[in-house]
């Protein structure tokens, strides 16, 4: 990592929480180069051999190891698309963090769109981690539009964790999803948006597979005059069980669409949505204020705790 | 400690004007136990959301340790050491149990010290503090780390809106250990309570019959509870429930 600088150390520590070489497998890309790879006896990291990106391969039974694969960008005007393919073996159990960070201090736009593919093997289990961060005060926006798809085969976990807090000034989130039999989705999403940003986000998860089930939760707050859409959606094709929960805080002249649709084609399929869009309750405000919190820092510490 | 002067809380209903509280004025001494009873909509609650500045009075003084709080807003009494346990506690998604107790305590206070306010309202403190302050809790649970809040802030008055509605499983006599404890402080903390038990109403120094806005009695508990028990006042909720069961 002798080529980072100190502002890509930073974006690398809020992305992926690094503060040095992460053990395990590793990739870190920095201004559109490799700045770092490393490979395992289980885990292959090889790059494309056209266009950029790199494919992971993960050996079936692998069990208990990492992979990290950060990007960050802290060049004004940097405009890129990588592709990430994932190959998981049947009953591997691994973690995988990835995430991007952006500083712009330039007047030019930078923009980073990661297509990340995960072919899940049987019984396999994945835990992904992903988190976006902008900083830097130029004119130039920070954009990120990841496009994630996941193929997930019989008895199969995924569990997903994707946050954007701060910072991201445009950025359209899509996944897709498609289960087979007994596999199993899970995502937490956490979406903040502040000033004139804007996030469109949207999955699309198809349960083919008897036994199959989807959970997707998204948690958002929309502050100032940003705007979200939230387009959740879940197909169910056989005897499966879906849930979408779409809760968002709307604040200032923040404005959320939020468009929950199911499909059942499947008298056995399941699905449920929930989805709910509203100001912080004036009653919670009231009870932390009541603890000696200044209404401003009530409102923080209930945001925190929405987003946590 | 805490003196209100002629002070008065009208609101809008469909009705027209209301007048909830009426020309109340009323003095409190530090370290006392002071129980304020009376019909339900008699303007309880109210009144104590008048005294912590979560509604505005409309006419009147309040004057609390000498300084007057009338235009001071919610914060800035609660910094002056006023603590409120609401009736209905607010339930929040996404903050633990622990969040709340060191928002209260205006510190990171460690989790043994939130277990030990845990385990004073009676609840086994490693299944709550990383618990969630949302609708997976029970009322009564709900009610209990509401206390809690109480108990991690240094209140100089305390004010508690039916604390017991809703303990359940929780005796009694453990509230009232906690009344009796909170009292003990050192800075003359004085305990107001709002509640129609009669065994609360039992250990007060002091008892305010309230109904529709104006004080009906006022006087030490010898004066007043003979007067009251039997009364719609005045009920014992277990006698209640054990009659129910
Ligand atoms: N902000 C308000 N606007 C209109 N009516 C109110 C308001 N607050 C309280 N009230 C009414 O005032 C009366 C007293 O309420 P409350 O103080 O809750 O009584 P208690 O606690 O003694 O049961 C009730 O009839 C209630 O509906
Ligand atoms: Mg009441």
């Amino acid at each position: 990592m002798a080529k980072m600088d100190a502002i890509q150390m930073q974006l690398l520590q809020e992305v992926a929480g690094l503060h040095e070489i992460p053990e395990g497998a590793y990739n870190l890309r920095a201004n559109g180069e490799t700045a770092g790879r490393q490979s395992t006896a289980n885990i292959t990291i090889t790059p494309k051999e056209a266009g950029s990106g790199i494919d992971i391969h993960i050996k079936e039974g692998t069990k208990h190891e990492s992979v990290h694969i950060p990007v960050v960008l802290s060049e004004s005007g940097l405009k890129e698309t990588v592709y990430n393919d994932f190959y998981v073996g049947d009953d591997a159990d691994v973690l995988i963090v990835a995430g991007c960070g952006i500083d712009n201090c330039g007047t030019q736009d930078s923009e980073h769109d990661g297509i990340h593919r995960f072919f899940v093997g049987k019984h396999a289990k994945i835990k992904y981690v992903e988190k976006h961060y902008g900083s830097g005060n130029g004119d130039g926006k920070r954009i990120l539009n990841p496009v994630t798809e996941v193929y997930l085969d019989e008895g199969s976990t995924m569990e997903m964790e994707m946050v954007q807090i701060k910072g991201v000034d445009s950025t359209e989130r899509t996944t897709i999803a498609e289960l087979k039999a007994d596999a199993k989705l899970i995502v937490r999403e956490r979406l903040m948006t502040h000033g004139q940003q804007s996030a469109l986000s949207a999955y699309k998860v198809t349960l083919d597979g008897d036994g199959s089930s989807a959970d997707v939760v998204s948690r958002s707050v929309a502050r100032d005059r940003s705007y979200q859409k939230l387009d959740l959606c879940i197909l169910g094709n056989a005897a499966c069980s879906g849930h979408t929960e779409c809760d968002s805080i709307i604040m200032d002249e923040g404005r959320i669409l939020a468009v929950p649709s199911l499909e059942a084609n499947s008298v056995d399929a399941e699905l449920v949505h929930e989805a709910a869009i509203g100001k912080i309750a004036g009653e919670q405000l009231i009870k932390l204020m009541t603890l000696g919190l200044t209404e401003a820092e009530a409102e923080e510490q209930i945001i925190n705790g929405f987003l946590k | 400690m805490l003196d209100l002067n002629h002070i008065s809380f009208q609101a809008e209903s469909e009705n027209g004007e209301i007048t909830i509280i009426n020309d109340i004025s009323l003095h409190l001494d530090s370290n006392k136990f002071i129980v304020i009873t009376g019909p339900n909509g008699g303007g309880k609650s109210t009144l104590a959301k008048l005294i912590a500045g979560i509604e505005p009075i409309t006419d009147g003084q309040i004057v609390f340790d000498g300084t007057d709080i009338t235009n001071m807003n919610i914060t800035e009494r609660a910094r002056l050491g006023i603590g409120f346990a609401f009736q209905q506690p607010v339930r929040f998604k996404g903050l633990t149990v622990l969040d709340l107790l060191r928002i209260a305590a205006g510190k990171n206070i460690s989790v043994s010290e939130a277990c030990e306010y845990l385990s004073e309202v009676g609840l086994c403190a490693k299944d709550y503090i990383r618990r969630e302050v949302n609708a997976s809790l029970s009322g009564g649970e709900l009610k209990r780390i509401e206390i809690a809040t109480i108990l991690a802030r240094d209140v100089r008055l305390a004010i508690f809106d039916e604390p017991e509605a809703g303990i359940d499983l929780w005796s009694f006599q453990n509230l009232i250990r906690i009344f009796e404890k909170m009292q003990q402080s050192e800075n003359g903390r004085t305990i107001l309570v709002i509640s129609h038990q009669e065994r609360i109403l039992n250990i007060a120094d002091e008892i305010i019959v309230l109904s529709e806005g104006k004080i009906l009695r006022q006087g030490s508990r010898d004066e007043i509870l003979p007067d009251i028990i039997g009364t719609k006042y005045a009920s014992d909720v277990c006698r209640k429930l054990s009659e129910e069961a």
